[in-house]
């Protein structure tokens, strides 16, 4: 992950609550087995009409909107699949960030760890965006300081939280496997004491299919 | 030594390093795979020059993109799709890493084939790139959904760097009236907390209504638990449990039983364990449940009317209730029952085993599947197929007018060629009700499998309380 510690972007609003990972991006753009050319499934259904032409009215498709790169979303945003394609799609379509008063979790580790920076508000706040938003009519300048977790726009500006353990991720950009690594002395003691104690989860899934094969 | 509750005693006995107050490095005892949200991290593995560390801990099945047709060999016939299976074979080859692949007799979906053969126990961790990890509640182990990166860091270390979640406890009485399952439960409780009720927390159920609960009756609700949003959900394993995982484990006999059991009996909530969120429900009040909208927490028992818009106050609740009416073409205020649905899908990690193809068959009884209705039935596993057929059920459900198809996830998300055309309405099983879930423009109402079968047989939405004892009307 890179180092990050400061977002200056453009925000615009997605007033839909609940908004899934599947409409984030659909099914028939998972079906490669590397990351790319995730940016033009994004909001698949929400972007283009039946036939796959840009539905005028949807606003990342308004040439006022193309310098878009914060959403400002409707709550528990990323809900349901895991899929990691939605991260994905977001950051190569352009996203910096996305504000949201709460945001599902698989998807906010997902996110947090590819460097997508998701930003907790309460509702009043994302409202009070969103409004400013709108009542611009085309994204307004955002400036994000992700040090101090401060968001600035025009007419607002909010303190944001997020967990040391994100925070530094973001300032220093780290190699999570790397670091996890540099334990594994521990866990490969942790797992031979685990075993001693529970020797029936040992190698459980090589066994059962050992079992069922033979 | 203060009171803890299972989710606690859970992630302690896991627990390799404590990083910070938040994080601890945790330990997992089984790593599902499917053949979508792996490829990436076999790939990333291999640019760092990395290992599977412990092989024998993962396991790998073919499952959402398999076309479900009945043909013999399984062929998937989308280039795309095809690749991807193959990748993963080749990725788990590579690795040593146990695979039921596409033409496995006991393929299916991951949240089916690895339970049904005892690879679930008490006690575990259990992590997989599916969201519906945690079905696996049921049986007393800790299990979740991650995404792709976690996937390789699994791979890699055969932990997770993971934060702690807090506890809701969700307390179930009563005896569920006829014509009820876990499923009806499971969406009444999501109608209530609604779909983020239960962010940032793991939910332990617990309560007299469970008891009578089957384990299979238990995975759908601990299945659920994640469409409210919660990090994972818990059964404490009782003798039901225990004796489901004992009968699929014959390796767990004579001195190690012994101790297994010994073990499992310290899966409890203390007493004085403090859980900062707690709900009740009285399962005797609880009617069969549908859903109405786009969104799993927008659902009412079938005898009860979309909430109308003046009813809602909050603002953005109301936004979404007519943004949800628009898309599934139905009216606020109106009922649900008698609406003509095209499609009936029966199966999915929710509701795609043994047991829900027999209440299927419970309900139709000497019916046919009405005109003009479209019903599928996909197993859950190669294991639910046989078993099906050896009883009759899928006898009965072809002779009814049913598809009994090949198994794997097929329209719960359809990511194979199992895709509904737009405006076709599906009585469905599955778990997820979102905007184009079962393809574009469709329109999905979930619910438990006896409810889908009386959409079936019936051609519309329907309450099967009305069905039930009149089999042959």
């Amino acid at each position: 992950m890179h180092k990050q510690s400061t977002i200056q972007g453009h925000a615009a609003a997605l007033r839909i609550a609940n908004f899934d990972t599947d409409q984030v991006m659909p099914k028939q753009f998972l079906r490669g087995i590397d990351k790319s050319g995730l940016a033009a499934g994004l909001f698949y259904d929400l972007r283009f009409d039946e036939n796959g032409k840009p539905k005028p009215d949807f606003f990342l498709n308004k040439p006022t909107y193309t310098s878009t790169d914060v959403l400002i979303a409707g709550p528990n945003y990323g809900c349901g699949s895991s899929r990691e394609h939605a991260v994905w799609g977001m950051q190569q379509f352009g996203f910096k960030a996305v504000i949201a008063s709460s945001f599902a979790e698989i998807f906010y580790s997902n996110a947090m760890g590819n460097g997508l920076l998701l930003i907790v508000l309460s509702e009043d706040q994302v409202q009070s965006l969103m409004k400013e938003a709108d009542d611009e009519g085309a994204p307004i300048p955002i400036d994000i300081d992700i040090e101090n977790l401060t968001v600035r726009t025009q007419q607002h500006e909010f303190k944001f939280t997020m967990s040391a353990r994100h925070h530094r991720m973001f300032l220093e950009g780290l190699d999570v496997i790397g670091l996890t690594l540099k334990y594994k002395s521990q866990i490969d003691s942790f797992a031979q004491s685990h075993w001693e104690k529970q020797p029936w989860v040992k190698d459980v899934a090589r066994k059962t299919v050992d079992r069922l094969t033979a | 030594m203060s009171s803890k509750t299972l989710y606690q005693k859970l992630v302690d006995s896991h627990t390799v390093v404590k990083l910070d107050e938040e994080n601890v490095l945790l330990f997992c005892d089984l790593h599902l795979m499917n053949e979508y949200t792996s490829p990436q991290a076999f790939a990333g593995l291999n640019e760092k020059d990395r290992g599977v560390l412990i092989p024998g801990q993962n396991v790998s099945v073919v499952s959402h993109i398999i076309p479900t047709h009945n043909e013999a060999p399984r062929r998937i016939a989308d280039p795309a799709s095809s690749l991807q299976a193959s990748n993963l074979k080749k990725n788990c080859v590579k690795h040593n890493i146990p695979l039921f692949d596409t033409d496995d007799a006991l393929q299916g979906i991951e949240h089916v084939v690895s339970p049904e053969h005892g690879m679930v126990r008490p006690g575990m961790v259990i992590i997989c790139g599916d969201s519906h990890t945690t079905t696996y509640g049921a049986l007393g182990a800790l299990g979740f959904g991650i995404g792709t990166s976690e996937v390789e860091h699994v791979l890699a270390t055969q932990t997770l760097v993971y934060r702690l979640a807090k506890n809701m406890r969700i307390q179930i009485n009563g005896v569920l009236p006829v014509g009820t399952t876990s499923k009806d439960m499971i969406l009444n409780i999501i109608s209530q907390i609604g779909a983020k009720g239960a962010i940032g927390y793991v939910v332990e159920f617990c309560g007299s209504a469970l008891e009578d609960l089957s384990t299979e009756a238990r995975f759908t609700l601990c299945n659920m638990a994640v469409e409210a949003g919660a990090r994972g959900a818990l059964i404490a394993p009782d003798k039901t449990a225990i004796d489901y995982v004992l009968a699929r484990s014959p390796d767990i006999v004579g001195e190690i039983k012994d101790r297994a059991l010994a073990h499992w009996a310290g899966l409890y909530s203390d007493k004085d364990a403090l859980f900062e969120k707690e709900y009740a429900f009285d399962a005797t009040d609880m009617a069969p449940f549908v859903t109405w909208g786009t969104s799993p927490d927008q659902a009412i028992a079938i005898n009860a009317s979309i909430p109308t818009k003046d009813s809602i106050k909050d603002p953005v609740d109301r936004l979404s209730l007519e943004q949800a009416l628009k898309y599934t073409k139905l009216a606020d205020g109106q009922a649900l029952e008698g609406t003509p649905i095209e499609h009936v899908f029966i199966g999915s990690c929710t509701n795609g085993r043994i047991e829900d193809l027999r209440n299927v068959v419970a309900v139709i009884g000497n019916r046919k599947v009405a005109a003009g209705v479209r019903a599928m039935v996909v197993p859950g596993s190669g294991a639910v197929k046989a078993q099906a057929e050896r009883e009759g059920i899928a006898d009965k459900l072809i002779a009814a007018g049913f598809e009994w198809r090949k198994p794997g996830c097929s329209m719960c998300l359809a990511m194979n060629d199992d895709v509904l055309t737009s405006g076709t309405r599906c009585a469905s099983t599955t778990n997820r009700n979102f905007e184009g879930r079962q393809g574009r423009g469709a329109i999905t109402h979930l619910m438990s499998p006896a409810m889908a079968a009386a959409a079936a047989v019936t051609g519309k939405i329907t309450d099967v309380r009305k069905l039930q004892g009149t089999e042959n009307a």
